[in-house]
């Protein structure tokens, strides 16, 4: 553990000509409240949804403390099964669609712009409205749970016909809910390409985005891809629930597991939703604190897009032990499979960056590191169920459950974390303070690792997912995971206190906060100033990727 | 890449009353569907929603009138426009997928052919056919389905023959025939309104003489998803088309600079050619 922070070489404030800080003839905002519901400051709107995100990974984290409390010893303590099967769904529910993707969009929202150099958004004003139809979306969503009958109990992938003939009557409204959420997705992924597109800086070559913004342009790709799929699928439940169609019956010449096949087509590259940007994150920090380019910047492109396109083309490897032809067992094993390959060659050009790398181990690059080591064993976890017999064994057990957390909190979120440590000194101008982050680190580290990973071995040896009660021999290793799931819970409590302390005070930062940093946001003052970019900067790609 | 100076809008109320009217629309609708009452609510949403839309657009409009739209500008709404049609064919290609994914696969099954044929066990009796009039369960399936070459085939000569006159008008625009313009749009409208009503026409039969139903087992299902949602994206289609049509009447566009024109004219085309699809799917095959 390096003990202090970098040296601050006195970095020139602004590089090229109007870098940002320019008090053009902007009207000012209005104040207050009104302020933060009609702006169209993408600065303000990426806080906007990095706050709501932060809030439902809260209430997304309660959840998920109420089913480890409730798992904590063998036998029914805390909850009812009705209501444990509410939570497991919410908890999914809300961190997939709540917590994990809006904190990629605020993260987007905030660093697209300033890395390519852009004054805002293409399109600020549908940039507000992507932002407030999450609330609107969540609250309906979460007053499910006080209607008659309970809210969603099956399960975050809502397999029909759990969804649909035996539903509560709240359905409807989660149905209603999802379709608003997805509407806010599509369009702030068609912003976000418009925006990558179409206002780069003058001389900046798509092979010279930062990684970031190329993960995110492939993301807002998939999103518009797929998103619509889920409204189709939602829609046919909808129809099924209150119109009496037949698409998930098959008494009337439908099939449930249709649903699943649909479902599943949106659900795996929404898997790369939530991690592509991560990859982009972890493809600023490490070379910064490694201090060298970043190794293999073209393969760490053509590798994202492998991967998006091979994620159109795996989704039964969901519903292997649903009863598929053979000749789709294989199909999408080999597929999954080959997924192994561009994301190896992600984390060789991750390791090979560190290689000979002057290294200094800030917070940022903290949970990077952490991040390229989890994330990898959550990779590995999801090569064994890649492999069609063997998933037979592991299929709806804890192992599944621990491989997608080991990609989701210690890849996913721990890379949010990290981009907001590595940003936070932009933002606000300040660094967070050193040694609460680093408690922040180790306390994640260690909660996280203690909670998911005794439950691969409770997997392998059989305790099914979704189960309020297990039987006695997977007692102790729910015993470690409950434990370490409220270490990870109140460790989190410490990240906000961080947060606020730093955007109140701490110690200042230049306009370069990292002494290796690269990318144009570098450029602009730290805290950066509300209208940055105002007129284009001129781009040089001296420096080769 | 412009070299001068961005354009960055000023705050707006739209967003925000606009999600205030998709979630009160959702909450209405929700509780029509469960609890039987709340059409009121779902009404004021929508309402809230066509206004909100119709209110922004006008700003947009305005904006784009004074001039305060550069280059850059028009191809962020073009990417905006072109992505989001992408979406919507996304949206159809989910439908088409269920279809077939239903035809070739799931009633095979129920049929007892193939790997999967356990699946026969359950209805020993049933035989595979499409269109499904005899489902396997419990459900009523339809009487019988259209002829394609009757009511299907006028529609998709009046869809495709509206793409063409679009085509004419959007030429004539470009030359700066205003006459030209008018009338072909014009006659792309009606052509848009006969088709809605036409397809209207049919769903009557559809449920009074041919017993095809939404509840008519999977073959009613589809039919009315992907005809339904088609109708309602036409129905849009020519509401854009009537309010273009007002502009060009009130000479809002030039030979140069019609964004707003190409983009009906995109919508239209796209809701064109998925009727296409749905014309030899739904209907031929």
């Amino acid at each position: 553990m390096a003990p202090k922070l970098p040296p601050h070489h006195p970095v020139e404030q602004s590089t090229s000509t109007a870098a940002g800080g320019q008090a053009a003839e902007h009207p000012a905002p209005p104040r207050g409240l009104m302020r933060w519901l009609l702006t169209t400051n993408h600065k303000e709107i990426g806080s906007l949804y990095l706050i709501f995100s932060l809030t439902m990974f809260f209430i997304g984290g309660i959840f998920a403390l109420v089913v480890r409390a409730e798992l904590f010893q063998p036998g029914l303590q805390l909850v009812n099964p009705e209501f444990f099967n509410q939570m497991t769904t919410m908890h999914g529910l809300i961190m997939v669609f709540g917590a994990i993707m809006p904190a990629f969009v605020g993260l987007a929202n905030w660093m697209v712009p300033l890395q390519i150099g852009a004054p805002d958004m293409a399109l600020p004003r549908l940039n507000n409205f992507s932002f407030w139809l999450l609330p609107v979306a969540f609250t309906l969503l979460l007053s499910t749970l006080l209607m008659p009958g309970g809210g969603p109990d099956f399960g975050w992938t809502f397999y029909a016909p759990l969804s649909t003939t035996y539903a509560p009557p709240s359905t409807t409204f989660f149905i209603l809910s999802m379709h608003i959420a997805g509407i806010s997705s599509i369009l702030g992924a068609i912003n976000i390409i418009a925006t990558i597109l179409n206002l780069r800086a003058p001389g900046m070559r798509l092979m010279d985005m930062p990684l970031f913004v190329w993960t995110w342009l492939i993301t807002a790709f998939l999103l518009i891809a797929v998103m619509p799929v889920l409204a189709g699928v939602i829609t046919m439940m909808l129809l099924d629930i209150n119109f009496g169609t037949s698409f998930f019956n098959a008494a009337g010449g439908g099939d449930p597991v249709l649903f699943q096949h649909l479902f599943w087509f949106f659900g795996h590259p929404e898997v790369y939703i939530m991690i592509l940007p991560a990859f982009g994150i972890v493809s600023a920090i490490i070379p910064t604190f490694s201090r060298k380019p970043l190794f293999g910047y073209a393969s760490m492109v053509y590798a994202t897009a492998s991967i998006a396109v091979l994620s159109f083309l795996v989704w039964a490897h969901h519903m292997f032990t649903v009863g598929l032809p053979l000749v789709a067992e294989l199909f999408f094993m080999y597929t999954t499979m080959l997924i192994a390959v561009p994301t190896g060659v992600k984390v060789f050009n991750w390791i090979s960056t560190m290689f000979r790398g002057s290294i200094s181990f800030e917070p940022p690059m903290l949970f990077s590191l952490a991040f390229v080591v989890q994330f990898t064993i959550g990779g590995f976890s999801g090569l064994m169920l890649a492999i069609s017999p063997a998933d037979f064994q592991y299929h709806d057990t804890y192992f599944v459950v621990a491989h997608f957390h080991y990609v989701l909190v210690p890849g996913a979120l721990f890379a949010i974390l990290a981009g907001v440590y590595y940003w936070l000194p932009k933002w606000t101008g300040h660094y967070p303070h050193l040694k609460l982050s680093q408690w922040h680190f180790w306390l994640s580290v260690i909660g996280v690792n203690l909670t998911f990973f005794p439950m691969h071995f409770s997997g392998l040896a059989g305790m099914p997912r979704r189960i309020p009660d297990y039987a006695l021999q997977f007692a102790d290793f729910n015993l470690a995971s409950s434990l370490g799931a409220f270490l990870f819970g109140a460790s989190q409590l410490l990240f906000v206190w961080l947060v606020v302390k730093c955007v109140r005070g701490g110690e200042k930062a230049p306009a370069r906060a990292w002494e290796g940093a690269e990318d144009l946001e570098w450029s602009v003052p730290s805290p950066a100033p509300l209208h940055t970019f105002e007129h284009p900067p001129t781009f040089r790609p001296d420096t080769p990727h | 890449m412009s070299g001068g100076s961005y354009y960055v809008p000023a705050t707006s109320k739209w967003p925000i009353l606009g999600s205030l009217a998709v979630g009160t629309m959702m909450v209405g609708t929700g509780s029509v569907l469960v609890h039987g009452r709340g059409t009121l609510v779902m009404g004021l949403g929508l309402v809230g929603v066509l206004a909100v839309m119709a209110l922004w657009f006008r700003d947009v409009i305005k904006e784009s009138r004074q001039g305060l739209y550069d280059a850059q500008m028009d191809r962020s709404f073009r990417q905006g426009m072109g992505w989001f049609i992408f979406s919507e064919v996304m949206f159809f290609a989910a439908f088409f997928g269920a279809l077939f994914y239903v035809r070739t696969f799931a009633l095979p099954w129920l049929d007892g052919e193939g790997a999967k044929g356990v699946a026969a066990l359950l209805w020993p009796d049933f035989t595979a056919s499409w269109p499904l009039l005899d489902p396997p369960g419990d459900v009523a399936g339809p009487v019988e389905t259209f002829s394609p070459w009757q009511l299907p085939l006028v529609n998709t000569l009046i869809l495709v023959g509206s793409s063409i006159t679009l085509t004419v008008a959007h030429e004539g625009l470009k030359e700066g025939y205003r006459a030209t313009t008018r009338n072909w749009l014009f006659v792309t409208l009606l052509l848009g309104i006969s088709f809605i009503i036409i397809q209207g026409v049919e769903y009557y039969e559809a449920y009074h003489h041919y017993g095809i139903t939404l509840q008519a087992g999977i073959y009613g299902a589809t039919f009315f998803l992907l005809t339904g949602f088609h109708g309602a994206h036409v129905i849009i289609g020519a509401t854009i088309l009537a309010i273009i049509f007002i502009r060009v009447l009130r000479g809002h566009f030039a030979a140069e600079n019609h964004f707003g024109f190409e983009a009906a004219c995109w919508y239209w085309h796209f809701v064109d050619v998925v009727w296409i699809g749905l014309f030899l799917f739904v209907y031929v095959f």
